[in-house]
């Protein structure tokens, strides 16, 4: 996976229960195909940090307009200076089960 | 003060100027319930959530203003979520609380348990599992902003019924300051962006304006005469935008779109600059999108920016309120006569227009709109079903307020109209609503007959029968070489009958002498009344774009 191919969303989110199926919800239903996902409290953990890898060719500006509207989504941008080898990291650890 | 969750959401509501509420109660809402029992807010006891969901949209509808039903958990809340989808799609404001089973037993398989937050996740604006009392100060005040702020929409809040029990120190609610009125935020636009629309319309020689709901929810109906007027630019109305213009206006082209009328679609397909306001580029207004309005630059204004770009490129776009929008555009508009635009539009018109059927036969699909057009009051609220017959109230009815058509326009959910009809009347006791509805539809949601029979209210049914799912009869005629299967009704009941055993006055226009006048008594005299108007089952909807083609590839009409 490389920044050729793929970018990377990052999110700053309201941290409760039904957050991350608003998120996933949104890509199933508006056909966004998503490849990874990390996540992790930040601060005193009212808020999360999301990183959401998707594939270049998909519809990035539609994507992050959506992301925008969800209520609990209160930043979206787009990293592409980000390494993206902690997404490949994982994606050995799936390859190593 | 010691309060419940159920008395803080029930005063929360009156702080509101909630005056009625559709529902249905159930075990899990019950406390919810109790609060109520105490509550100067009426309730309307309907006979079907989606009922209970669809007399909240009514209401919401007609005015613009946030409306609330109530459901209990379990298939309470699944039985509402149809009329959740629908309001997301068409963008009106309801909030909908439903009881939830007792945060402890959440996740067991309980009895009445449905994953109510799960399941309505995708089908709302937002929505809320409330998990304290303390939380309800907080959530219940966004639902209210979140439904009625910007582009509007439904908002679901489950209550667990622990929480509607659970007693916490609340000091009450204050009451809502009376907004001032409405503020244009002109200021705000960017002006450079403004100016260069407005040069962009001066300087066309072709434009049209393409306009749908948002127009008439945020308003904008005045100013958007203003500008049409001033710069000579016909209006072409989606089926949400009906209303907005007047039908009368010589600058009135109609709807356009899949059952269009020629004109209004060859008009547009003309145009050199398309003035998309308050509209999202529906399939069933744009045809096969390629080829929609292939020699136009598009100015794109809404005020859901997500909207901008979604389904057709735009030349300048502008995410704002409509009515802010062209308030500031319009001091930048010169006065324009565009002779030879005019002279264009009108000869299409005549070459065009919309053929009405030579026949005088009252119980001709459109004569009858045209008569039901006729005979009710002006300000007359119409509500329909969904099918044949909303088309053709459509196509011909002459809308000419805004919030005078209710229709489910994205979703098209058969079954709308009755409750719809219902809730409009409550809020609007002084005006005619008229349900235009089909065989089809109305058995979808026939129960609310009996919440109307309980209220009395100035409800006027008219169901076009044909024993066909009309619309489905017409698309296996035309494009599935007449194979028919399942379009049409083996048997079909005696509505007028029906309607008279649910305590309803009723007629039916196939037994009367004097059609005419049985329909003229019945949109007239107080209190509800239901019309069975059997009409020709081959009769088709038309023009007609085949799904997939271009707007220009009508047949029919």
């Amino acid at each position: 996976m490389t920044t050729i191919t793929h970018r990377i969303i990052e999110l700053t989110v309201n941290n409760h229960p039904g957050v991350m199926s608003h998120v996933t919800g949104l890509f199933s239903r508006r056909g966004f195909n998503l490849e990874g996902i990390l996540c992790s409290p930040i601060g005193d953990g009212a808020r999360s940090r999301m990183y959401l890898l998707v594939k270049r060719e998909e519809r990035i500006d539609q994507i992050t307009k959506q992301l925008e509207k969800l209520y609990d989504v209160e930043n979206v941008s787009l990293r592409d200076d980000y390494d993206h080898t902690l997404f490949d990291r994982l994606h050995d650890l799936v390859k190593g089960i | 003060m010691k309060m419940n969750g159920a008395e803080i959401t029930i005063s929360f509501l009156e702080s509101r100027g909630i005056e009625c509420i559709a529902g249905i109660p159930g075990g899990a809402n019950l406390p919810l319930y109790d609060a109520l029992h105490k509550s100067s807010i009426r309730h309307i006891l309907a006979r079907h959530e989606q009922g209970a969901g669809f007399i909240a949209q009514g209401m919401a509808r007609s005015t613009g203003k946030p409306a609330v039903c109530f459901a209990t958990s379990g298939p309470g809340a699944t039985n509402l979520i149809t009329a959740i989808a629908d309001a997301k799609l068409d963008s009106i404001p309801v909030i909908g609380i439903t009881g939830q089973v007792p945060t402890s037993l959440i996740g067991t398989d309980a009895f009445q348990e449905v994953d109510t937050y799960g399941m309505t996740l995708p089908i709302t604006k937002h929505n809320f599992l409330v998990r304290s009392a303390e939380e309800l100060i907080t959530v219940l005040p966004e639902a209210f902003r979140i439904a009625a702020s910007g582009r509007p929409g439904p908002v679901i809040v489950d209550i667990p019924k622990n929480v509607q029990c659970e007693h916490i120190e609340f000091a009450g609610w204050q009451k809502e300051k009376t907004k001032p009125a409405a503020e244009h935020k002109i200021n705000d636009l960017p002006e450079a962006d403004i100016k260069h629309i407005a040069e962009m319309i001066n300087k066309s020689k072709k434009p049209v304006l393409y306009v749908g709901g948002g127009i008439i929810h945020s308003d904008a109906e005045s100013v958007l005469i203003d500008l049409a007027r001033r710069s000579s630019i016909p209006v072409a109305t989606t089926l949400m935008g009906l209303g907005c213009f007047p039908a009368d206006d010589p600058l009135y082209i109609g709807m356009l779109g899949m059952h269009g009328a020629r004109y209004t679609n060859y008009i547009l397909s003309e145009a050199d600059l398309l003035l998309a306001f308050g509209v999202r580029f529906d399939d069933r207004a744009t045809g096969k999108v390629e080829e929609f309005c292939p020699n136009a630059s598009i100015i794109h204004i809404d005020i859901d920016r997500s909207e901008i770009d979604k389904i057709k490129k735009s030349n300048i776009a502008l995410e704002s309120d409509i009515a802010d929008a062209m308030t500031a555009m319009l001091p930048h508009i010169k006065n324009n006569a565009r002779e030879a635009w005019i002279a264009r539009v009108e000869q299409l018109r005549d070459e065009y227009g919309f053929k009405m059927p030579f026949s005088a036969d009252p119980l001709n699909p459109l004569n009858l709109v045209k008569h039901i057009a006729e005979l009710s009051p002006k300000n007359s609220i119409i509500t329909t079903d969904v099918g044949q017959h909303q088309m053709w109230v459509a196509q011909i009815y002459p809308f000419s307020l805004p919030r005078t058509l209710l229709t489910s326009g994205g979703l098209g959910t058969m079954g709308f109209g009755l409750p719809a009809a219902i809730g409009a009347a409550l809020a609007n006791p002084d005006k005619r609503v008229v349900c235009v509805s089909g065989d089809g539809s109305f058995l979808m949601n026939i129960q609310e007959l009996a919440t109307l029979a309980d209220l009395g209210l100035n409800v006027t049914v008219i169901i076009m029968n044909n024993g066909h799912l009309g619309l489905v009869r017409q698309q296996q005629e035309l494009f599935y070489k007449e194979n028919y299967i399942a379009s049409r009704f083996q048997s079909n009941p005696d509505f007028a009958a029906i309607s008279r055993n649910f305590g309803i006055r009723s007629y039916d226009l196939g037994d009367e002498s004097e059609p005419l006048a049985a329909l003229g008594s019945a949109l007239c005299v107080e209190g509800p009344c239901v019309v069975n108007a059997p009409i020709h089952f081959a009769e088709n909807v038309l023009p007609m774009v085949p799904p997939g083609k271009a707007n220009h590839e009508m047949i029919g009409g």
